[in-house]
């Protein structure tokens, strides 16, 4: 067998192969199943944010043709299913019972024919509510005298979920006592919504002949989903089958366990029929998880131009159930990243959690456990700092950047950067956005009484948690397990415990493979999301799969490998020493022209193995990470500001990332692209917000802003490549750095137009009506 | 959807339309919608359900020739029409120029407004087969894309916009 076309691996922009069935309308999202005599499931929600249930009367709703069963929280209470765990150790209500906590919860559930009946009948359940005041700001929830929300919990008097602290407060105090001046800054990251295009949802199907509960779900975690049903609903785990079909994206929202699951499966129990819940888009923006919601104060103490110290406090408002997907060891998720990129000896962190009548969540949108809040806070103080001083905000980057020769570099919150060169990537986005030109251009703009505005962000994230040991989620070592299977054709099955929601893992993953054993792409197929049939797992989220997964499949990959040589060996009638492993074959050093392909030697593993070696050519690896990988980068962002309505407009955008290896460019600049989007947004436009009585203002897409092909800016791109030292193929994760990264660099731009008037802050999302008032408060409103 | 009783009266009207050019006719509720006929009545999965609102464009799909949301839009309004969807796009064995464009820049990646992005695609190169950046991001601006970033939608309109050139 001819080899010599080259193999498609690490670093080839290979179309993708998942594409072809989404651009012919046959992708399999879970909506699109359809199972015999399947029931249809819809909720009605709680229109008061926070009320006694004095009582339901389902009778209208039951007599109506066509329900097959009306569910409410006294009926899942006989099952000891009214609660359930959220991801954090707190409980959160399946249905409500004594009270409803914010507005949408879930109050009764209808099983119905078909889902037209269900709406008609959710109309047709009448509750009799005592309305209680509202709670709608962390703030307020701790006051003194507010009512308390988790009334249900013993030995919770008051609306303080947890205290945390990270870093060496001595350290900092001291810090600040010999600061030769103080930079501070109050800002507020507004709460939003992943709202990934497909809502939430799920076919359940408990079969009463055999027990087994086969659950079709948007699940970015179907392994640890599997294991946190059977221990909330006691059913034994083998008798569990989640399969999570093609998804519409995910973004974190597909994170945690919703109460639509629990019901369908329990309905779908009790009546031995499927159940289909199909969530809608304001079910999806007013109950499941949002992001953000955080007060942040920070300061820096600064000795000339370095930065001596900083000091964080945070208040989180955790809505009525604390259920931020994040691992256990750190309560405020990895927030104590909050250095940045920056080489700053003290640093000390505070944070406090408290519940209010607002929906649970607490997820990352398209981050890492509040990775994207701590990114925030750092970048935009460097630039309040660097105004203080009188320093170029780029240049006082530089001077506070950690060095590349500091690397493995350990923070002042305990984290150990991998490897970073943050000066290098600085250095290429102010080269490819003209930085000096602009600031010149900028200041003769300004002698015409034109605005305009350049915002920098040097961000660093942390991803691709484990290791296990540390990071646990409900107990669960973050770790991932893939299995490879080398059919005797030489075509393989890679089957992974992560799951995509539009990453590309059935190209990336097949790359890997495709590297490491000398096939091409084509040949290999990925396999996800059914936990009957690949390993075990923590799933996708925080940028894990390619640091964790993509390490676990190139792992297996070379265990796989290692057997393959002894069987070239046998081939080859060479020693194994005397073999070598190049362009996606086996050869004897010095005679290149006795060589075997792998599509050889799987043909022999099957047919021909040496005398006393196992048949077969698979195997499985459980990828634990010794350390997280840190990617970083830098954006540049130009805005020109419409003095006479406030609004901004964005004129540049660059972007230079590092991310490590990259597997698929291709794949990874639509990582990057999607991610400025949805950092813009942040920026601009999304915002869940609530009036006094805990209305959910943003409960649609009309109300929910979200950047069309209109507003959206277009994106030049750059990369800088430093491998992770301790990830097997160098990569360290790419899909949330640009969510993570931008919102500052977009907001420093803004702020950087009116930063010779004094102006510092303005808070997210940066609409026009809040430049406009800023613009009249210096007096440069035209 | 063959349940139909409520507390109120239920009316059922038969309609008759094309469907990606074969003729369909069912006894249907009135306030049936378009999506849930296409979805549910013809088993046509590839139009999907993003807002309810008319807002997303997840559930584009052409009649007659026309962009329209068929989440908010009752499958009775469209009798006697002539409606394409997603599946309807490519000539048998083949791909349609949008779909090639949209696989070779990039230009989806969970897939899911992808058959509306690409019916409302299809649309403005049937009016304007050589349109600027700005009309096709003008065009496209009812569909919402959570993924991508729009930049390689973009590309992907303008590839297919070539190729079509290029083959008439």
């Amino acid at each position: 067998m001819a080899a010599t076309e080259e193999i498609r691996g690490v670093g080839h922009s290979v179309k993708r192969l998942e594409d072809a069935r989404f651009i012919r309308g046959k992708g399999n999202y879970f909506d699109d199943i359809t199972l015999p005599g399947m029931l249809h499931l819809e909720f009605l929600r709680s229109p008061f944010a926070h009320a006694r249930i004095k009582s339901i009367d389902a009778s209208r709703a039951e007599a109506l043709p066509g329900v097959v069963a009306v569910v409410t929280g006294e009926l899942l209470a006989q099952h000891s299913l009214a609660w359930m765990p959220t991801l954090s150790g707190d409980t959160q209500a399946v249905l409500a019972t004594d009270k409803v906590r914010f507005q949408g919860q879930e109050v009764a559930a209808v099983i119905a024919e078909n889902v037209y009946i269900a709406k008609d009948a959710v109309e047709l359940i009448e509750v009799d509510y005592e309305p209680l005041q509202a709670i709608t700001s962390p703030q307020q929830a701790l006051a003194e005298g507010a009512p308390v929300i988790r009334d249900e919990k013993e030995g919770q008097e008051d609306n303080h979920i947890y205290h945390w602290e990270a870093g060496d407060k001595e350290a900092t105090d001291k810090a600040f006592a010999g600061a030769d001046q103080v930079v501070e800054l109050d800002t507020f990251y507004p709460r939003c919504h992943p709202a990934p295009l497909e809502c939430c949802g799920c076919v359940a199907d408990v079969n009463p002949a055999t027990g087994k509960a086969t659950i079709y779900m948007t699940s970015q975690a179907p392994h640890a989903h599997r294991t946190l049903f059977a221990l909330v609903a006691g059913l034994p785990e083998h008798k569990i089958r989640i399969i999570s079909p093609d998804l519409g994206g995910g973004f974190g929202n597909k994170v945690p366990i919703y109460p639509g699951y629990v019901v369908a499966t329990a309905a779908s129990l009790l009546i031995g029929r499927p159940v289909k819940w199909v969530e809608d888009r304001t079910g999806n923006l007013i109950s499941t998880g949002f992001a953000r919601d955080y007060h942040m104060h920070g300061e820096l103490a600064l000795k000339g131009d370095r930065i001596a110290g900083l000091r964080v406090k945070l208040l989180s408002d955790n809505g009525a159930f604390f259920s931020d997907a994040q691992p256990t060891i750190c309560k405020a998720g990895l927030f104590h990243i909050v250095t940045g990129s920056y080489d700053i000896p003290a640093a000390h962190v505070e944070t406090d959690g408290a519940y209010t009548n607002k929906a649970p969540g607490g997820v990352a949108y398209r981050c890492s456990f509040r990775v994207t809040e701590a990114s925030y806070l750092i970048e935009r103080l460097v630039q309040t700092a660097a105004y203080e001083i009188g320093a170029d905000p780029a240049e006082f980057r530089r001077s506070n950047f950690i060095k590349p020769e500091q690397f493995p570099y350990k923070s002042a919150t305990g984290f150990e950067y991998d490897s970073g060169d943050y000066g290098a990537a600085m250095d290429m986005a102010l080269e490819k956005l003209g930085y000096e030109d602009l600031r010149r251009e900028q200041a003769e703009a300004r002698k015409e009484g034109k605005l305009i505005g350049i915002g920098l962000a040097s961000f660093t994230e942390v991803v691709g948690a484990g290791h296990g040991a540390e990071y646990k989620i409900a107990g669960l070592r973050m770790n991932d397990g893939a299995e490879l299977r080398i059919h005797p054709t030489g075509k393989a099955v890679l089957k992974l415990s992560v799951k995509a929601q539009g990453q590309g893992h059935e190209t990336t993953f097949a790359q890997i493979v495709a590297e490491e054993l000398g096939l091409q792409p084509e040949d290999v197929e990925v396999q996800e999301g059914d936990t009957d049939h690949t390993p075990y797992g923590l799933g996708t989220y925080a940028s894990r799969s390619t640091p964790v997964s993509g390490a676990a499949a190139a792992m297996v990959s070379r265990r796989i490998r290692a057997k393959a040589k002894k069987i070239a060996a046998h081939l080859l009638e060479a020693s194994e020493d005397d073999l070598e492993w190049k362009d996606g074959r086996f050869s004897v050093k010095g005679a290149p022209e006795k060589s075997t392909t792998i599509q050889d030697i799987a043909f022999a593993a099957y047919t021909n193995v040496p005398e006393g070696m196992e048949d077969g050519l698979e195997g499985v690896y459980y990828y634990d990470p010794p350390n997280m990988t840190y990617p970083f980068g830098t954006y540049a962002v130009a805005v020109q500001i419409d003095r006479g309505t406030g609004a901004w407009k964005v004129k540049r955008v660059v972007a230079v990332d590092d991310c490590g290896v990259r597997i698929n460019p291709m794949i990874v600049e639509g990582q990057i692209m999607g991610g400025l989007t949805e950092g813009f947004a942040i920026a601009a436009m999304e915002l869940i917000d609530f009036d006094e009585d805990g209305n959910c203002i943003g409960a649609n897409f009309m109300d929910y802003l979200l950047p069309t092909s209109w507003e959206t800016p277009s994106f030049e791109l750059g990369e800088t490549v430093t491998p992770s030292p301790h990830h097997p193929l160098g990569a360290k994760g790419v899909g949330e750095s640009a969510t993570v990264g931008s919102p500052a660099a977009f907001v420093n731009a803004v702020v950087d137009a009116l930063a010779h008037a004094g102006v510092r802050n303005f808070e997210m999302p940066v609409t026009s009506d809040k430049v406009w008032a800023a613009l009249n408060e210096v007096g440069l409103a035209e | 959807m063959t349940e139909t009783a409520t507390e109120q009266a239920v009316y059922t009207k038969q309609l008759n339309v094309t469907v990606n050019g074969q003729a369909r006719s069912a006894a249907i509720e009135t306030r049936l919608l378009l999506v849930h006929f296409l979805r549910e009545t013809l088993g046509l999965t590839g139009t999907h359900i993003g807002c309810d609102t008319t807002s997303c464009g997840a559930c584009t799909v052409l009649v007659d020739g026309t962009p329209v949301k068929s989440c908010t839009c009752f499958a009775v309004q469209t009798e006697g029409s002539e409606i394409t969807t997603v599946e309807g796009l490519a000539p048998a064995g083949g791909l349609h120029p949008v779909q090639e464009g949209f696989h070779e820049e990039h230009g989806l990646q969970c897939g899911f407004c992808t058959p509306g992005m690409m019916l409302t695609a299809t649309a403005l190169l049937a009016e304007n087969p050589n349109p600027s950046e700005t009309e096709i991001r003008w065009a496209l601006s009812g569909n919402i894309c959570r993924c991508t970033g729009y930049q390689n939608i973009v590309k992907a309109v303008q590839y297919a916009a070539a190729k079509m050139r290029e083959g008439s």
